[in-house]
């Protein structure tokens, strides 16, 4: 059995195959979850006006900022869901949130 | 070795010769008592057990869902209203897969408050994926908490085990109680060796998953396959146990002179002591009368409890629980090991609910009442109409 879904196409196991009480061996297992889909709106990052504070990289609850020696480098829009507390918290208005439909890019 | 001692000093004696990694308890009348035992315990330095003083309920079986997800060995005990709080996070530990051992000491739910025993504890988690097993005295519970953790650890069930006994009838009175010698316990329980241990950095593993409705009903699915897996387990951990102590712990339930039985009544806990002096009383009258006494409750051994009351005419199966709008549940396991084929007379009654004391008489008016009955009739025993 095969899903393509909103999150991930992959073979879907059996219930024989399934380790004891769903534990994923491994570990984490978040960056395999696109969660960007889930999205409204977007935050659009301006780098002119970025000062590289940090507090939108630091309050993410999807940790989607990428990050390059203590610099912001932009956003993941895999796993960004649009909760907009980044555009909330930045202090120099830096990222903007734009709906997602009817353009914003 | 052989000492009187209360249900309560039966259980926390099983749980200093297993001495978990961790107990995490939250005192309630009428369990207090085993937490009580067990801190003196610790805090006397006799096991090395840490010891969870928890908030409430909620926290206590928190605990060991953490405790047990690290890779420790967890035993907890609770009763009524504590049970009902813990209820939420036992369907986690179940989920889980986690084998959590704990003593239920049975005891009624509000309201109205009550303290005494009933089945009501017992019966809100009947679908929670604990394992339930019943005890008829201190001696069985006291088996039983030993028995519990092997089965709740075998590899192919891993599931929480409750073992129940009877509020204040098994907690508070004194019994003869032969212990096994502390080695010998230890022993039989063995180390605890846990498939994903949460504290083991170099094997990282994600614990409590979310699983959308592609894989929920799954893992529900191999939830079940641990419950399947109980019964064999189950007679394979009496089978060693009793040779350990030599006392005969063999099948799902005690027949009590059952083998041509005519009239038979089924029944968890210490109420069975009562009816067995009953049938014996009966027979020595000439009487057909026998008696099915349920050690595993869940999972429910339907089959076997059917095979060995198709010899009888009338069954009286006693539920200590309303199960509010139907029959009792004990009474609905019982009569499913018939469905589609011919069978006893089943009767079903509601006896012994807050603590309401069943004397010998009102067993004997059950072996009566049977004399004329009909299947689906729901009777309620000691009650003032």
């Amino acid at each position: 059995m095969r899903r393509r879904g909103c999150t991930l196409a992959v073979e879907l196991k059996s219930w024989k195959e399934l380790p004891v009480g769903g534990v994923i061996p491994g570990g984490a297992t978040p960056e395999l979850n696109k969660t960007g889909s889930w999205r409204a709106k977007r935050p659009v990052w301006n780098a002119e006006k970025c000062v590289h504070c940090l507090q939108c990289w630091l309050h993410c609850p999807d940790n989607s900022f990428f990050l390059k020696e203590q610099k912001i480098t932009g956003i993941d829009y895999d796993h960004c869901k649009g909760c907009g507390v980044c555009a909330a918290i930045c202090p120099v208005g830096a990222i903007e949130m734009v709906p997602e439909r009817g353009g914003g890019r | 070795m052989r000492k009187v001692m209360t249900g309560h000093k039966a259980v926390a004696e099983a749980m200093r010769q297993i001495e978990p990694d961790v107990v995490a308890v939250y005192p309630i009348t009428p369990q207090s008592e085993i937490a009580e035992y067990y801190a003196e315990y610790v805090h006397n330095g006799i096991v090395k057990t840490e010891l969870i003083p928890v908030e409430s309920e909620h926290s206590a079986m928190s605990a060991c869902v953490g405790a047990s997800a690290a890779g420790a060995r967890v035993i907890t005990a609770t009763a009524s209203q504590g049970l009902a709080l813990m209820v939420e996070v036992l369907y986690v530990a179940a989920g889980l897969r986690l084998p959590i051992v704990m003593a239920l000491a049975n005891r009624s739910l509000s309201a109205p408050i009550n303290i005494h025993c009933d089945h009501s504890d017992a019966y809100l988690a009947r679908d929670s994926g604990a394992i339930q097993i019943f005890a008829e005295s201190a001696q069985e519970a006291y088996d039983y908490m030993i028995m519990a953790q092997k089965l709740a650890e075998n590899a192919k069930v891993r599931l929480p085990v409750i073992v129940n006994l009877d509020g204040f009838t098994l907690t508070h009175s004194s019994q003869v109680v032969e212990t096994l010698p502390d080695e010998a316990v230890k022993d039989f329980v063995g180390e605890y060796d846990p498939p994903y241990p949460l504290l083991d950095v170099d094997r990282p593993v994600t614990w409590g998953v979310f699983a959308m409705p592609d894989y929920y009903f799954e893992l529900k699915r191999a939830q079940q396959a641990g419950m399947e897996a109980a019964p064999e387990a189950f007679l394979e951990i009496q089978k060693a146990y009793s040779e350990l102590c030599g006392r005969p712990y063999k099948g799902f339930f005690e027949a009590y002179k059952l083998d041509d039985a005519e009239r038979v009544i089924v029944v968890m806990g210490s109420t069975a002591g009562t009816a067995k002096a009953v049938v014996d009383e009966l027979r020595d009258k000439g009487e057909r009368v026998g008696l099915l006494k349920v050690w595993l409750w869940r999972p429910f051994p339907r089959a076997e409890i059917a095979e060995a009351l198709a010899g009888a005419k009338a069954v009286a199966v006693m539920d200590r629980a309303i199960s509010f709008g139907n029959l009792g549940a004990l009474y609905l396991d019982v009569v499913s090991g018939f469905a589609g084929r011919p069978g006893p007379t089943f009767v079903n009654y509601i006896y012994g609910l807050g603590g309401r004391d069943v004397p010998m008489e009102h067993i004997a008016e059950v072996f009566e009442g049977l004399k004329e009955a009909e299947t689906g009739e729901l009777r309620y025993l000691g009650l003032r109409e």
